[in-house]
């Protein structure tokens, strides 16, 4: 700008200022005005100016998001429970809780199963983070985490490490050590920094890159070696509560829901958001992906759950009853994706079918609320974790 | 001063949430029919291996406690 060379046609007094200069022409509203150089640079970002762009701006999102809600809308042409009408139904179900592992001393807030498919990390409300055997019960390892309320904990896809976080708003890694001599807590790694708690995390396919999610209303890449952040995600207006990756193999999506009742899905690689889905009522409180990778379910305080289809682009499906009051806490898919296992606040359990959206069995066992919920990774079982201070298998 | 970073600060969100939505609006969708059926289509594909849908008999379950032998 500074390099700027004009013919001064005129000199003379300003029509804004009236100072005495030389002036350029400008147009303002198709009225040629004559503005010294200083008005006129002044004008250029001048708030009368803004507030037009602004206007146009906002009113162009709104046409936007219009146009979404009708090119989703013309696509809808039938439900999936009628598609779903000539699938057999299910048989009556028995599931019986096979162990109760009983060892943390407040609630348990989150659990996550080892790729070995017997062992589990859970976490609680005290600060302990503890690995366990769900054949035998036994409690491999234990740490106690400076902070209170591990909302988050996830086992590495080799099995050698751990990772968990919570109120002191970063992601902290354990190696695993069978050495009775190691203190674990010496191994300790800080990986991620956040500026509110950590609500979730999870390893990516290798041990070397985590996926976090925090109250501050951002999800984080970072990698484990350096704790270098590689990529972030902005995009929500409140605390993310959840997240969960896709499943394949070279895979790079994830998908977050959040207290803004929105659930996005974002490009790892590049940090953008794909898709954004906002038909809840209240908090989405949990997600997870179908087992194809093409659609996901999550579960929210308005005590409902819901079905998105990511190629469809809308929800597809909802999964609720009348007597169901209490908000969803914690959604998991059975291997073939036929059943969505659900934990509730009103301690209960209920299994959806997922292509009728129909309710198979209610599980009743904890004394208080479900927090967490995860399928085996062979799917021969499911764990829930409580507040009543117990996981069940 | 102040003001004005304010104001060209929601401008650029402005701009920013109107490019998002143009992204958005434009990605390939398909019907639901088509997604349904696929969906369905996986659940059965899967549906024989999936231990908590047709259950596992009781000698593969590792979890079913297994009853100790008594020596009379």
């Amino acid at each position: 700008m500074c390099d700027q060379t004009f013919l001064v046609n005129v000199f003379g007094s300003c029509d804004k200022c009236l100072k005495q200069r030389a002036l350029r022409p400008v147009f303002k509203k198709s009225q040629q005005l004559s503005y010294c150089s200083i008005c006129a640079e002044i004008m250029a970002t001048d708030g009368l100016h803004e507030n037009e762009t602004l206007a146009a701006l906002k009113s162009e999102a709104e046409s936007l998001k219009g146009k979404l809600e009708e090119e989703r809308a013309k696509l809808h042409d039938v439900e999936l429970h009628q598609v779903a009408e000539r699938v057999e139904a299910l048989g009556q179900f028995v599931m019986k809780t096979r162990r109760t592992l009983k060892g943390h001393g407040n609630k348990v807030l989150c659990m996550d199963w080892c790729k070995d498919k017997r062992r589990m990390v859970s976490s609680s409300q005290d600060g302990k983070v503890i690995v366990w055997d769900s054949f035998t019960t036994n409690k491999e390892h234990a740490v106690t985490m400076p902070c209170t309320w591990v909302m988050a904990c996830a086992y590495a896809p080799s099995g050698c490490a751990i990772a968990c976080g919570g109120l002191d708003n970063k992601c902290s890694v354990y190696p695993l050590t069978f050495d009775k001599n190691e203190n674990m807590a010496a191994k300790k790694k800080s990986v991620a920094m956040h500026t509110n708690y950590l609500s979730a995390c999870s390893f990516t396919n290798s041990d070397m890159q985590i996926l976090t999610a925090s109250g501050d209303g951002t999800c984080a890449l970072w990698d484990v070696e350096s704790g270098q952040l590689l990529q972030s995600f902005h995009g929500h207006t409140a605390d993310v509560l959840c997240l969960d990756l896709a499943p394949s193999e070279t895979g790079n999506t994830f998908v977050s829901g959040g207290c803004d009742k929105k659930a996005m899905v974002w490009d790892m690689r590049s940090g953008q958001r794909v898709q954004a889905f906002e038909t809840h009522e209240s908090d989405i409180n949990s997600v997870r992906y179908y087992p194809s990778g093409d659609a996901f379910a999550s579960g929210s305080d308005d005590a409902t759950c819901r079905l998105y289809d990511l190629r469809a682009d809308r929800e597809v499906a909802i999964y609720s009853k009348e007597s169901i009051l209490f908000g969803a806490s914690s959604v998991d898919f059975s291997l073939s994706g036929r059943l969505l296992f659900a934990g509730y606040n009103d301690y209960t359990i209920n299994v959806w079918d997922v292509l009728k959206g129909s309710r198979v069995s209610i599980l009743f066992g904890h004394e208080n609320r479900v927090s967490t919920l995860r399928v085996s990774p062979d799917g021969t079982a499911f764990c829930s974790g409580s507040w009543d201070h117990t996981l069940r298998v | 001063m102040s003001s004005k970073t304010a104001s060209t600060n929601n401008i650029a969100q402005a701009r920013r949430t109107v490019q998002q939505l143009r992204l958005e609006a434009s990605i390939e969708r398909i019907k639901v029919s088509k997604a349904s059926a696929d969906l369905m289509s996986y659940c059965e594909e899967h549906a024989r291996s999936d231990p908590l849908l047709v259950g596992i008999p009781a000698s593969e379950n590792p979890f079913k406690d297994k009853k100790t032998c008594i020596i009379l």
